[in-house]
């Protein structure tokens, strides 16, 4: 499992590539990859830029809880995270996450988990300035079905 | 006993500050007691807590070197 945030820019295949040469050859038949990137426009407004903050520690930690959650939930051999942090513009990628196991309903499953699961709990905040100028916090994420879908599941 | 409490992002603009350091005579404090030191109004519903970078709630008792964070909702990915 890796995890983390950096200032730079991300270049999230190249982090996916680089994170597969460490892991053993010919064991997963199925790797999938998630790409966050940056929107020009939220809620109807168009956006300039974006500052993200965080809290560097406790962000780190629960991103590794839940890929530790999903590789206990699934036969996932590795999870690589990495989030982008500070000052970006739209189409910058903001986040990646990757899942490499055996077989193709693990790696989706578990990728899915952790992008949903770490925009419920890692501490990030999203500050955008609009196109007219303007400053705000970004008061909530949009809500992926498959977080309830999964919430459904687990009481089931 | 001494307590780190950190604010982030919305939260850190309306305190107009990014941390304070609080002491308390007393060793039966929690949460809502440090929050009352440091803010005038009441804690806001959707504020989330964190000590020692876990998750909890107002409730929770303090002890000496705790660090306690106040943030709005979180909203990364």
């Amino acid at each position: 499992m890796k995890v983390f945030v950096t200032k730079e820019a991300l270049d999230p295949y190249k982090e996916v590539q680089e994170h597969e040469k460490t892991l053993p050859a010919g064991k997963h038949g199925g790797v999938v990859v998630f790409v966050g990137a940056m929107r020009d426009f939220n809620d109807g407004e168009n956006v300039k830029s974006l500052s993200l903050d965080h809290y560097p520690g406790m962000t780190e930690r629960h991103i590794e809880k839940v890929c530790q959650e999903a590789m206990d939930e699934w036969d996932v051999m590795d999870t690589l995270v990495v989030h982008r942090v500070g000052d970006m513009v739209p189409t910058d990628p903001m986040v990646v996450v990757a899942a490499w196991a055996a077989h193709r309903k693990d790696s989706f499953d578990a990728c899915r988990y952790i992008i949903n699961y770490l925009k419920e709990r890692a501490p990030f905040w999203k500050c955008e300035i609009t196109t007219e100028g303007n400053k705000h916090w970004v008061e909530h994420n949009s809500e992926d079905p498959g977080v309830s879908e999964r919430k459904l599941q687990k009481t089931a | 006993m001494d307590i780190k409490v950190r604010y982030f992002a919305s939260l850190r603009d309306r305190m107009g500050r990014s941390e304070d350091q609080v002491s308390f005579d007393s060793e039966n404090v929690t949460v809502a007691d440090l929050w009352g030191k440091v803010s005038d109004e009441p804690i806001a519903e959707k504020i989330l807590v964190a000590v020692n970078m876990e998750y909890t709630d107002t409730s929770h008792q303090l002890k000496n070197g705790d660090e306690v964070a106040f943030f709005p909702p979180v909203t990364g990915g």
